[in-house]
């Protein structure tokens, strides 16, 4: 132990911070693409047994080796390239699909002292990176020569644009609240138990963020961009093998962070819900479980995500119209009014949330 | 030379060759494509001198909004390039003048007393852009703040009318608050009927 300890004293002041940033990247970055395997497993786990389906069992004990068996098969699988398609843009929208969905979460704490970067707008970043996220779908759409792939790329577009406003207005209303930009200081001014959560004084602003980014992510019941039943497979219609599968783990990824920041904004992160009884924290052993810790993050993320496959289980597909009409008629003004009561709520000193 | 430095000139270095390629990419997408990496390499210029705030707006709205929408455009438009590319070498004299004529500018206004300012030096980690930018904009600037949110208002406002078409009277439309309201009662009628003998098979083509 102090031999290695003598050796990473060698290494250079700058190079030691890159050396731990990179190994935090990928302590991150590793888990997040076996949650997205095992998320894949889960949706079809849930959405099976709620139609009284068994869902995947032949692979592996309960078919927990399915999402594995799956990565194998699309790893082999050969990638075409259609005939007149743009070489380039056709094998950089994946990538380009990917990127953002993995690069938000460098600002998110998972638990107090567990992050990769503590930036003072992180909020304004995560809502930045995730507007990235259409690109992908809107070039793989035009690269890919095929007309299904381009009026899906039309539809993500005018989708993920519409919804972003509603969902910026959303964390307008938390960082009003909060009085902060920074993730870290959002969950902090959320801690004192389960009370003094955001959920309660903004729960509306909590439906519309979650609405909003169901919408953003292209899930059901918005995924008018993939629409099996008019436009064959949307966008990655064209997309085979390792190309189809990167636009698979974006996907998730997405899910997967939507989730992660509606824990963080509404549901406190990491804190828990019996932060303030005393007598369950201090008891032995067991009191670390029910004191603040990453497992209560987890717990919160796992709700968001359960959402989304009861969702997919539940809701028939919204018509192109319609999904625009929920949007600018109805969300965007339902969080111009919350934020406008948030605001006198504030000046009126609302206790105890808002003073 | 700092790491500071190099992280500067690799910034400045992708964001000028990403802003020569997007005039002289041949492809439409591509030259949106270079545009979208100048805006990046802009934004992270920004970042570093401490200005957060800008530096993530950028992104957000240029890249996450206004490019998305450019993108669109372009993809629906059938461009012909070698049409656009005809008159090259007949406008070239006239863009080198307005090319020399901006360089000067920029180099005077840059060479002027008013810019000759000491370095600036660089705040405590603690200092917050946004906290300043939101700061000076309600109390120094609140004016002018204010101003520029009701001409922009009244810009969407005109926009809308300008493009509003009134429907044709004959087009069938949906109203939702109506289609929500609408009872069993309206839509199904129940008959009560005694039961009446089928008619003989084979009278009617053998039902």
């Amino acid at each position: 132990m102090d031999n290695l300890i003598s050796i990473w004293n060698l290494v250079p002041e700058a190079l030691q911070t890159l050396i731990v940033i990179l190994l935090k990247i990928v302590a991150i970055v590793l888990p997040l693409i076996l949650a997205v395997a095992y998320t894949t497993y889960a949706e079809r786990k849930i959405i099976g047994y709620m139609q009284v389906r068994l869902g995947p069992n032949r692979v592996g004990p309960k078919g927990w080796l399915q999402p594995i068996a799956d990565t194998v098969k699309l790893m082999f699988k050969e990638v075409i390239l259609p005939s007149e398609a743009n070489r380039f843009v056709f094998y950089f929208a994946p990538i380009m699909a990917l990127t953002p969905a993995l690069v938000a979460w460098a600002v998110i704490p998972f638990s107090s002292g567990m992050w990769l970067a503590d930036i003072n707008v992180g909020l304004l970043f995560i809502l930045a990176i995730t507007s990235l996220d259409v690109f992908g779908i809107i070039l793989a759409g035009w690269a890919s020569n095929s007309k299904y792939a381009i009026l899906s790329a039309m539809r993500a577009g005018a989708q993920v644009v519409s919804y972003e406003i509603a969902m910026g207005f959303a964390l307008v209303g938390v960082l009003m609240a909060a009085g902060s930009l920074n993730l870290r200081e959002i969950v902090e001014a959320q801690s004192g138990g389960i009370t003094q959560w955001f959920i309660w004084p903004l729960f509306g602003l909590m439906l519309v963020y979650f609405i909003s980014g169901v919408a953003e992510t292209n899930r059901a019941p918005f995924d008018v961009a993939e629409g099996e039943s008019e436009i064959v497979a949307g966008f990655h219609v064209e997309y085979s093998g390792m190309a189809f599968a990167l636009f698979f783990l974006g996907e998730y990824a997405n899910m997967l962070l939507i989730s992660a920041v509606a824990a963080i904004l509404f549901l406190g992160g990491w804190l828990s819900p019996f932060e303030s009884i005393d007598a369950l924290t201090e008891l032995p052993y067991i009191g670390l479980l029910f004191g603040n810790g990453i497992h209560w993050f987890f717990i919160k993320v796992a709700f968001f995500i359960f959402l989304y496959l009861w969702f997919r289980a539940t809701f028939p597909r919204y018509r192109y119209d319609q999904i625009m009409r929920l949007g600018w008629k109805i969300l965007i003004p339902v969080t111009l009014v919350y934020i406008f009561a948030e605001g006198v709520a504030i000046y009126l000193g609302w206790k105890p949330w808002l003073s | 030379m700092g790491i500071e430095q190099i992280i500067f000139y690799l910034f400045a270095g992708i964001l000028l060759a990403a802003a020569v390629s997007v005039v002289t990419v041949r492809n439409p997408v591509y030259a949106a494509l270079f545009l979208i990496l100048a805006f990046f390499s802009s934004s992270a210029i920004w970042i570093m001198l401490e200005a957060e705030f800008l530096g993530v707006t950028l992104i957000l709205v240029y890249v996450g909004a206004v490019m998305v929408l450019f993108l669109f455009v372009i993809m629906m438009l059938d461009i012909n390039i070698d049409i656009m590319r005809e008159g090259f070498i007949r406008y070239l004299p006239v863009g080198l003048v307005v090319a020399v004529i901006v360089a000067a500018e920029m180099i005077y206004v840059l060479s002027s007393e008013s810019l000759n300012r000491a370095m600036p030096v660089a705040k405590a980690a603690d200092y917050s852009n946004t906290k300043e930018l939101g700061r000076i904009l309600y109390t120094d600037y609140v004016y002018p703040f204010e101003i520029a949110a009701v001409i922009l208002v009244v810009a969407i406002i005109a926009a809308i009318v300008l493009t509003h078409r009134k429907r044709a009277p004959n087009v069938k439309s949906q109203n939702p608050s109506r289609q929500v309201r609408v009872k069993r009662g309206d839509r199904i009628k129940l008959v009560k009927m005694d039961a009446e003998k089928q008619p003989e098979a084979g009278t009617e083509g053998g039902k």
